[in-house]
């Protein structure tokens, strides 16, 4: 550095000579003169001087950006954002306020999958320095630093489902957990803000964290999740004046909430023995925000092929990408191996079998019109059914999984399916380039792949036999605590055992008739419900199996898009799974709420934010920008603070999902 | 972006070989020559020199930086193999519960509610962190830390909340640990969110006042029981630091009580203790207060504004940006009744009488004391009082806790003038030239110019006057913080009046709780002259504004020993608390069946002494005494992990003393 300093000087007067002189050209060429005029003028500067200047420069504006962008009042982005679209609502927490709502009801938070952070107690040594820091949410740098450490300790052990030797890794604690995902990527923060606008405060909201990757008896196992959810909740009932506690979960977290409430009553060693009226006691009510309760659809692809419809759609626009070694990391195939390992996205795979959500040749949701994103809010089911009849083909959702787009739609007539289930796995593997990268598709063998591929189409049962067969360690594991029937008999003493907690087709609600169930979701934005397999050809990949993304449809308001076939919801939840348990099997008393609960589903319509500055929308229907959705929220304080479900008005519908839970027939 | 270089020589090259053919016209065009000159030099102006060397350091400090990441840390500089570490090699285990109790000031307070002035900061740090806010909006700042003077609790329309968990003091400040390094070696032995518990309060309110406005300690209880439960009906081990111990004190006590007696109990029962808790490890306790809190509250100085006021005097003072900065931390602090339970008790018969200091005989050679000094010399140099003459002519009067003047703090008690505070009458009528000097709230703008010159005339006040010495200058605040603390000493324990909770916090004057197994350490640094009593003298009022805190410390008053430095005294401490507050209870009010300890449960002193850290590498270092730094010492975290590990206060080593605190113990006469 210093040479150059002192370079300088010396080079300059001879620049500076034939600068000067070059200024003497006549005038005529002065346009050419002017610009080589220029480029001396920098020669002046060597190559490095320049990028400092450069460097500076940047620095300079951003610092004055940066130091305009602070010292703006914190109003200026509503401002501007009320001048182009005219005075924005008040948020709920202000409207309410005014009314005179107050903090009433203490209020628990469940957070779904993915969206808790997790946090590092004990790691290898690769991961020096991370010591409670997050490694999910926040802003992830540690994935791309060291990714091969960062799959290491997400995973978990893929014999027992806990912590591998030597790996503690933690949900994080507090609000703070689940409040924002990544930086400005809000989750539960602005219900949280809002709540307290009315007087909420840490003493009286809880967010229940746990670790969402384990099965949910294997939260309290190692972490006593549960019994720690327990005790805040009779301490917050107590603390606040024996007013019970309203619970809000979204996604996954309703599901653990379902468990939570059998294992509180139930009897010591496996339960919390809270005793037979621990809910009526201290719930006032569950507000489900977009709840899978009979499962996702969506798990299913992700299991079998780690593909969500984001995954498959970047598949098609950049084929090959994914499959190839980038960073001598297999992407797809190491968030394979690593989801694998989470029991608790097994909880998510569709319940109720071919009842629930259609066989081959049915599903509830038939006659379902898709029209994208073009749908808007004012599009009434009414019409749908009008012109259903036309010149679309119905799409066939029982077929969660169909290999080849002519066998998703071919009459349930010409499907001829060869039993796979006793089909020999071949020892030999196709290929073992696939680096050391465990999945368990290495022991299935070609045998095995074609087996699966000639049976030709899967409903909700036969993914899961699919699922036994594909993946039969992971499967075993997790038929240890979930369970996806529908049971025949619920008296049965069998269902005592925890691994039916979760499911709601095989377990009653708690007898608490003063409790009310709500299911909250968005709906508008089509959802992923069925797809198109087709066997992977290309000869570096590890998985056989990926999502057919070249069927398509091209008219408008087809359901099938890359692959994938379309329902209405939320864009990761189904309505029906949402709203199914509340619209019919917990409607009045029947054998699944004895007590006879009162339910609600209220759905929103998604409109879509209508420009950039609004950020995710005020009026969002997505499965978690719907945390944001004013009309949810103000719902959700309304019955925190005191008020029941026919004062928010009761049921609130947009979809087919009354019609829909009419076509499914169950024992009630 | 520079041209190509190669394009760049051409074009010079080219520009050389025209310069013939146009050399002719060289004097038509000189002045258009001149006129580019001018620009040119006025391109490469100023603007350009900045960007320019912004970018060259920018570069430079990247490239460091970058340098700084990739080379491998030099085995040499590596750290030391922490406790953590080593002790789980040695097979220690997670077993003990542990519970964390942080102090004073140490807590993180987040805003939940706030004026509009604060819009932005929902759920934002005001104490802790960086502390942006006070740069930014310091009115809006102070305003929002502030209680409410009347009831001690919020303001109105203002909620600010302690942080909770973990995070809420793991680091004070970025990069400023306080449990963090704690934290980190528990959970190398095992331990982790669910056998680890941070109880965070807001610690700017009285101890009874947690629980009424945020039932701090009903969720302290419920957290305990819980831990107890889900770990296999093991008893906690509670970890208190500086006012957490007098806060784990206030507990203990609450949580036996009778929900409907007093102010409310826990109604946890007479057993609670015995069955929930295994130990409490009190870090740097202030069992006994800190003389800190009396300049605390009469002129807001710590010993470090004190020297910063004899450096720029006048600077703390003058009106900088509309703030008075000292005045406006003075009404803060005395609307935080937490500050009140850190005032001295048990007066003259702890901290000693206008004659007779309980640390009589002490020398302060600290600064000269370094770490390879062979402590046993100390010892025989404390134990013996061999004191140089030529620096020590007269014992230090610690007892005197506030003297006005030095000649006060030396002279024999009968040339004192023995004023009683009690009977002054606070004259109002003189009080009003001060209103000028700005609209904020102190009480002392009630207090006559006249009765401020007596209390100041040659008097000298202990630990028994200085109360009321307050309870004369801040009446309000003084009758409000005493609703919830006493300092007092009991002379019968028994007396019902016990029951309430004011008494719950003070060691002398609350039972310990029936639990003949409990441990009770008292664990602290040594080392560092840790300030003992003041010397203060009136402020003079110059300028047309009267500053309107009279009283200040006199920062001119450098003794000739160490022991009188920048208008404090000094005594043996870990920098805040003295060794008499932190040690006294275990060493001798505790020792023993005593009548504050019925049940006769095991106490253990241990002291580190201090070490400074050798160079800057080691920061803070591993074997520091300080108050808050001795949370990073070694020595201490092993004790602490062997003790959660399930060692007995004998398997780690019983008592371990190198300060005097024996013999000191032995002057204070109480009845046990």
């Amino acid at each position: 550095m210093p040479l150059i300093h002192r370079k300088k000087p010396t080079e300059k007067p001879s620049e500076e000579v034939a600068d000067d002189d070059s200024q003497q050209k006549p005038h005529e060429s002065s346009k050419t003169h002017k610009k080589s005029n220029g480029g001396i003028e920098k020669g002046k500067w060597s190559c490095i001087d320049s990028c400092c200047w450069f460097i500076g420069c940047v620095c300079v504006t951003w610092w004055f950006l940066l130091f305009l962008y602070n010292a703006m009042p914190a109003s200026f982005p509503q401002y501007v954002t009320e001048r182009i679209t005219g005075p924005l609502p008040d948020p709920p927490g202000v409207k309410l306020k005014k009314e005179g709502l107050k903090a009433k009801h203490p209020v628990v938070f469940i957070p779904g999958i993915v969206t808790g952070g997790l946090e590092l107690w004990e790691g290898k040594q690769c991961a020096d320095g991370l010591f409670r820091k997050r490694l999910w949410g926040g802003t992830f740098g540690e994935v791309y630093k060291r990714p091969l450490c960062w799959v290491e300790h997400m995973s978990l052990d893929n014999e027992t489902g806990l912590d591998p030797a030597g790996i503690r890794i933690r949900a994080v604690s507090g609000l703070v957990a689940a409040d924002y995902f990544a930086p400005g990527y809000f989750v539960w923060a602005v219900l949280i803000a809002n709540l307290a606008h009315i007087g909420y405060e840490e003493k009286n909201m809880y967010m229940a964290a746990y670790d969402w990757r384990l099965s949910f008896q294997n939260t309290e196992v190692r972490d006593q999740t549960l019994s720690r959810m327990k005790s805040n909740i009779e301490l917050m009932v107590s603390t606040n004046g024996g007013k019970k506690a309203v619970i809000v979960p979204h996604s996954m977290g309703v599901l653990y909430f379902l468990h939570f409430m059998k294992w509180v009553e139930a009897p010591a060693p496996m339960g919390g023995g809270g005793g037979p009226d621990w809910c009526a006691k201290h719930i006032k009510a569950v507000m489900n925000i977009g709840g899978p309760f009979l499962g996702v659809p969506k798990a299913v692809a992700g299991l079998f092929s780690a593909e969500a419809k984001d995954v498959a759609v970047a598949r098609a626009i950049a084929p090959g990408f994914l499959d190839t070694d980038i960073f001598r990391l297999q992407t797809l195939q190491h968030v394979m191996r690593m989801t694998r390992t989470w029991d608790s996205t097994m909880s998510m795979i569709p319940k109720g079998g071919d009842t629930i959500w259609g066989g081959v040749d049915w599903s509830p949701e038939k006659g379902h019109i898709c029209c994208g994103k073009k749908q808007k809010s004012n599009e009434t089911r009414g019409e749908a059914d009008e012109n259903s009849s036309s010149k679309i083909k119905p799409a066939n959702y029982g077929r969660i999984i169909s290999f080849g787009k002519e066998v998703a739609e071919a009459p349930p007539s010409e499907i001829k399916n060869i039993d796979f289930r006793d089909a020999v796995k071949g020892q030999s593997i196709p290929n073992h380039t696939c680096g050391d990268v465990w999945t368990e598709y290495h022991d299935m063998g070609i045998a095995g792949i074609k087996a699966i591929a000639e049976y030709k189409v899967y409903t909700a049962d036969a993914v899961i036999d699919l699922l036994h067969y594909v993946a039969p360690k992971m499967m075993a594991r997790g038929a240890a605590h979930f369970s996806y029937g529908v049971a025949d008999d619920l008296d049965d003493p069998k269902y005592k055992h925890h691994k039916y907690w979760s499911n709601p087709l095989e377990t009653k609600l708690p007898n608490a008739p003063e409790m009310e169930i709500y299911s909250l979701y968005g709906v508008g934005i089509p959802t992923e419900r069925a797809y198109v397999y087709k066997l992977n050809q290309s000869p570096d990949s590890c998985i056989p199996f990926q999502i057919f993304t070249s069927a398509h449809e091209e008219e408008e308001e087809s359901c099938l898009k890359a692959g994938v076939y379309n329902v209405d919801g939320d864009e990761t939840v189904p309505v029906l799974s949402a709203g199914f348990m509340c619209a019919k099997a917990w409607r009045g008393k029947t054998r699944y709420n004895p007590s006879g609960i009162k339910t609600y589903v209220r759905e929103y319509n998604h409109s879509p934010p209508s420009n950039l500055l609004e950020g995710r929308g005020t009026q969002s229907g997505a499965h978690v920008d719907i945390m944001g959705n004013f009309a949810l929220i103000e719902d959700i304080m309304r019955v925190a603070a005191g008020g029941n479900g026919s004062d928010i008005g009761h049921d609130q519908v947009h979809s087919g999902i009354f019609e829909w839970s009419e076509r499914i027939d169950l024992k009630l | 972006m520079p041209p190509n270089p190669i394009l760049r020589l051409r074009k010079i090259y080219f520009s050389v070989r025209n310069n013939e053919d146009t050399i002719i016209h060289a004097a038509k065009h000189k002045a258009t020559t001149e006129k580019l000159k001018r620009r040119r030099s006025m391109r490469w102006s100023c603007v350009d020199s900045c960007c320019w060397a912004i970018g060259y350091l920018c570069t430079a400090w990247w490239f460091v930086f970058f340098l700084y990441h990739s080379v491998p840390v030099p085995a040499m500089l590596q750290a030391p193999e922490s406790p953590g570490t080593r002790l789980s090699r040695d097979g220690v285990k997670a077993f003990h519960p542990v519970v964390l109790v942080p102090g004073v000031v140490t807590g993180g307070l987040q805003l939940w509610e706030g004026q509009p002035c604060a819009e932005g900061l929902f759920r934002k740090r005001l104490w802790g962190a960086s502390f942006t806010e006070i740069l930014t909006r310091p009115l809006c700042w102070l305003e929002h830390l502030s209680l409410d003077s009347e009831t001690g609790l919020d303001p109105l329309g203002i909620r600010v909340r302690a942080v909770p968990g973990l995070v809420a003091t793991d680091y004070f400040a970025p990069c400023y640990f306080a449990w963090a390094v704690l934290i980190e070696n528990l959970a190398k032995i095992g331990y982790e969110g669910k056998n680890l518990h941070m109880a965070s309060y807001d610690w700017r309110l009285s101890f009874h006042n947690t629980e009424v406005r945020d039932q701090s300690l009903s969720r302290l209880k419920s957290k305990i029981e819980l831990m107890y439960v889900t770990n296999g009906y093991k008893k906690v081990v509670v970890v208190p630091h500086s006012m957490g111990a007098i806060y784990f004190l206030h507990f203990l006590k609450w949580v036996e009580t009778p929900t409907s007696d007093g102010g409310g109990g826990g109604g946890g029962g007479p057993g609670w203790c015995a069955k929930h808790i295994k130990a409490i490890v009190n870090i740097g306790p202030a069992f006994l207060g800190i003389p800190k809190a009396v300049s605390n509250l009469l002129s807001a100085e710590g010993k470090d504004i004190a020297y910063a006021r004899a450096l720029a005097p006048g600077f703390l003072d003058s009106e900088l940006l509309k703030l008075q900065t000292l005045e406006h931390l003075v009404r803060m602090s005395h609307s935080w009744d937490s500050i009140v339970s850190l005032l001295p008790k048990g007066g003259e018969a702890i901290w000693g009488g206008i004659d007779s200091p309980v640390e009589e005989g002490h020398t302060c050679i600290y600064s000269k004391r370094k770490s390879s000094q062979p402590s046993l010399n100390d010892l025989h140099k404390q134990n013996f009082s061999i004191k140089p003459e030529s620096w020590v002519k007269e014992p230090t009067k610690y007892g005197r806790i506030i003297a006005f003047g030095k000649r006060a703090s030396e002279l024999p008690s009968s040339q004192l003038s023995n004023l009683n505070v009690k009977e002054l009458s606070r004259g109002g009528s003189t009080s009003n030239d001060s209103t000028s000097c700005g609209e904020f709230w102190s009480e002392y703008n009630e207090l006559s110019r006249e009765s401020i010159v007596k209390v100041a005339e040659n008097t000298a006040y202990t630990a028994t006057t200085v109360l009321d010495l307050l309870r004369f200058i801040a009446p309000k605040m003084m009758r409000r913080a005493e609703a919830h603390f006493s300092h007092g000493i009991a002379d019968d324990l028994d007396d019902p009046k016990y029951g309430h909770y004011k008494y719950w916090s003070n060691p002398l004057e609350t039972k310990l709780p029936d639990a003949p197994g409990m441990e009770m350490y008292c664990i602290y640094g040594v080392g560092i002259p840790t300030e003992r009593s003041y010397i203060y003298k009136l402020s003079t009022s110059s300028g047309k504004c009267k500053s309107s805190i009279p009283f200040r410390r006199d920062g001119s008053m450098d003794g000739d020993d160490m022991c009188l430095k920048g208008g404090a005294r000094f005594a043996d401490g870990d920098g805040s608390v003295p060794v008499t507050s932190a040690g006294f209870m275990c060493a001798k009010g505790w020792r023993g069946k005593t009548r504050f300890n019925p049940s006769g449960m095991d106490t253990f002193v241990r002291e580190y002494k201090h070490k400074p850290p050798g160079s800057l590498l080691e920061s803070r270092g591993a074997e520091s005494g300080a108050h808050v730094d001795i949370m990073g010492n070694v020595g201490l975290i092993e004790d602490v992990l062997r003790i959660a590990a399930g060692a007995s206060g004998q398997e780690i080593g019983g008592d371990r003393v190198y300060s005097d605190l024996i013999t000191m113990s032995e002057r204070i006469s109480i009845k046990l």
